[in-house]
């Protein structure tokens, strides 16, 4: 017995009680009952197949007071801030975007009005994978599903008035991540804002576009340089911008469980920090803006255990793999978006009240900013409608049910603290997993993630499809005839045709001189991997190069990455 | 029922930017769990890199999964390529993914075959495969 056994959350005279207890009550009390009334199945288990006990006791906690802690204190289990949600309750942060830059701009005039205290960009997918509206591959899908940015003058529009430095700005980007973020800066800048004063977000997270969402240009080597670059830049001209946002979320549509999505993440943030520190970047120059999503799923108790889990393994790896000695590199600060993939489309206002239980899952596990879905999320883009009662779903969570006045109140609940502790050694058994495979980007290169996903998510489609994975209203309580009908979010037929056409306007309209030299300098500073390709960048987004064409130049020093894809 | 020996080809297609592929792999491995053959495109297809494909590959039935919105334009393209080939391509087409209602309607009446979406149970998925190849697999 060592001093340590003052910090066991259960004392051992204690634990053995609560086991002495438990086995009387199971002869007592339990044996008869469940010869009365057998339980509804033979093993219980978590929405990630941790198998569950039927009642948890001190018996069940064996870890140790320094492990769970206080708020704001290493290894911030119980939340990144010592006041938490008594401070500033969670940034309501719907994402929006679609048709042209005008429109999204009027859609977020719409939710600041409402109360939303952040803005959230969704792009449309020409623009998420670094192609112009008018290239072939873009057909149908300009401004369909988020705001179509070709170049600059679309992004003045986007933001138009409204303010950058009162409102911070996330933008859901990965491959084409740079390019936007040298619009925002070219804007800024047009408006005479201080950058250092300007707070938002671009995703930039790369790896887990070939692990899970699937959109990217370049190889997974140049694209780590891009990434790099705009931590380097940041570190330096933005302090309070987050370059990148790592991602569980897609992880999580893609399939994955929440242990697989905690664990890729840590795997893939590990390697972002690895690689920065590997160029000479001190560790506490830029990881205290490094910041992250989750999902908040269907399983409550075991979502809010994920998010301490993951809080708590950050803290560690961060401290004790690579050095970290301010406290602000160790302490995990996430957005957390309700779970798209649990949304159905027969009885769809039943959306309202899942999303609002996995909304409140995702506030007990103490999120810094949320986003809740439309109800309409399995027929199409949200419409206003359906916006504004899902950010009144955390109005009423943050406002009336009293949850904000105690931080991490499932804090010292044997079960979970059992489920907090059991999930962050699957962070670390992955770890070894995908050490044995040679890293990240060799697992990625041999699909281990993408099969491990995939396996996931077919075993989640058998267990719905054989009703082990009860869905109301799909599998169980479904509605004989006619289906609810809601009113959907129609997209302006000629939105295209207007973006294409003020695409060639900007081409025709540009200084050419500028625009070539702007080109010159943008490839002279990609084929030198010491150079930082932002300034290029930010120079050719003035000289109004479109997005495609940066790409597309880009391409021929970095080449293009196919998928072997496994199922 | 089909009584011929050999199994009932099926391709698998994303086609556009869409990566939403947790759908089209589920069915995939469905399909193949059901004794199909099933070849899978992988994502970022061009509609005529699919049709040509298909063709290639002598299939029953094409299906294409699309989750991004865009399944009007570019069903009407495919069916556009499609009545500009010199004979018509023997395999039904059908389309999976998030398919507004009113849509699903303008599919059908454009000659897709069935519209699977993302609550249609595994074994649904299956018997619909098996009623619109059963034209294709006469021809």
């Amino acid at each position: 017995m060592t001093d340590d056994s003052r910090y066991r959350l259960a004392a051992p005279e204690l634990a053995q009680t609560a086991t002495d207890d438990l086995a009387s009550w199971a002869n007592d009390e339990l044996a008869g009952f469940l010869t009365r009334r057998p339980e509804s199945r033979d093993e219980y288990r978590t929405g990630s197949g941790v198998p569950v006990e039927r009642v948890y006791t001190p018996a069940h906690v064996d870890g140790d007071w320094r492990d769970v802690g206080l708020p704001g204190r290493y290894p911030f289990t119980r939340g990144p801030y010592p006041t938490m949600y008594r401070g500033r309750t969670w940034t309501m942060r719907q994402i929006a975007g679609f048709g042209q830059a005008e429109e999204t701009n009027e859609r977020f005039r719409y939710l600041i009005a409402q109360g939303q205290t952040g803005l959230s960009i969704d792009f449309d997918m020409p623009t998420l994978m670094g192609l112009d509206s008018d290239d072939a591959m873009s057909l149908g899908e300009v401004g369909r599903e988020g705001v179509a940015i070709d170049t600059l003058p679309d992004m003045e529009a986007l933001f138009d008035d409204i303010d950058l430095e009162q409102i911070s700005v996330s933008m859901t980007i990965n491959p084409s991540a740079w390019i936007l973020l040298a619009m925002y800066v070219a804007v800024a800048e047009e408006r005479g804002y201080d950058l250092d004063k300007l707070s938002g977000t671009i995703q930039n997270d790369i790896l887990k576009e070939y692990v899970a969402q699937k959109e990217w240009i370049f190889p997974v080597e140049p694209s780590m340089r891009i990434v790099r670059d705009t931590i380097g830049y940041c570190a330096e001209n933005m302090a309070r911008y987050n370059p990148v946002n790592i991602s569980g979320y897609h992880i999580s549509e893609a399939g994955a469980n929440a242990q697989q999505e905690i664990a890729f993440t840590m795997a893939i943030t590990k390697a972002y920090v690895a690689d920065a520190v590997a160029t000479g970047l001190d560790v506490d120059s830029f990881a205290p803006r490094l910041s992250f999503f989750f999902v908040s799923q269907a399983d409550l108790f075991e979502e809010v255990a994920k998010f301490r889990a993951v809080r708590r393994f950050y803290a560690r790896m961060m401290k004790e793999t690579f050095g970290a000695q301010d406290p602000a590199s160790m302490r995990l600060r996430f957005h957390a978006q309700t779970a798209a993939a649990t949304l159905t489309k027969p009885q769809p206002m039943n959306n309202i009240v899942r999303t609002a239980l996995q909304a409140l899952s995702a506030v007990l596990g103490g999120a810094q900013s949320l986003h809740t879905n439309g109800l309409d999320e399995a027929y199409t883009i949200p419409s206003e409608q359906a916006m504004k009662i899902a950010l009144r779903t955390q109005q009423i969570i943050a406002d009336e049910t009293g949850v904000t006045s105690v931080i991490d109140p499932l804090g010292g609940s044997y079960y979970v603290e059992r489920l907090t502790d059991t999930l962050e050694e699957g962070i670390a058994d992955y770890f070894t997993k995908i050490e044995e495979l040679g890293g990240v980007v060799a697992a990625i290169e041999q699909g281990f993630f993408q099969r491990e996903i995939s396996d996931s998510a077919y075993e989640f489609a058998r267990r719905k499809a054989s009703g082990d994975r009860p869905v109301i209203g799909v599998n169980k309580q479904i509605d004989a005839g006619q289906a609810e009908k809601i009113e959907t979010h129609e997209l302006d037929p000629e939105s295209e045709a207007r973006q294409i056409s003020r695409l060639k306007q900007v081409r025709d309209a540009r200084d050419p001189e500028r625009a070539k030299h702007a080109m010159e300098q943008l490839l002279t500073a990609a084929a030198d991997p010491s150079a930082n390709l932002m300034p290029a960048t930010i120079e050719a987004v003035k000289a109004h190069l479109s997005m495609g064409e940066i790409t597309g130049a880009l391409r021929d020093v970095f080449g293009t990455y196919t998928e072997t894809p496994v199922f | 029922m089909d009584t011929r020996e050999e199994p009932i080809r099926v391709m698998l297609a994303k086609i556009g930017l869409d990566g939403h592929d947790r759908g089209v792999k589920v069915v995939a491995r469905t399909l193949r769990d059901a004794g199909m053959e099933v070849i899978y495109t992988g994502l970022h297809r061009s509609p005529e890199q699919v049709l040509d494909a298909a063709v290639q590959e002598d299939v029953d039935v094409l299906g294409v999964s699309l989750l991004s919105g865009a399944h009007m334009p570019i069903f009407t393209r495919i069916f556009h390529l499609i009545d500009g080939m010199p004979e018509r391509p023997r395999f039904a087409i059908i389309a999976g993914g998030v398919m507004p209602d009113e849509d699903v309607d303008a599919l059908t009446a454009m000659g897709v075959a069935a519209v699977l979406g993302q609550d249609t149970a595994p074994d649904t998925v299956v018997e619909r495969i098996r009623d619109v190849s059963a034209p294709a697999r006469e021809a």
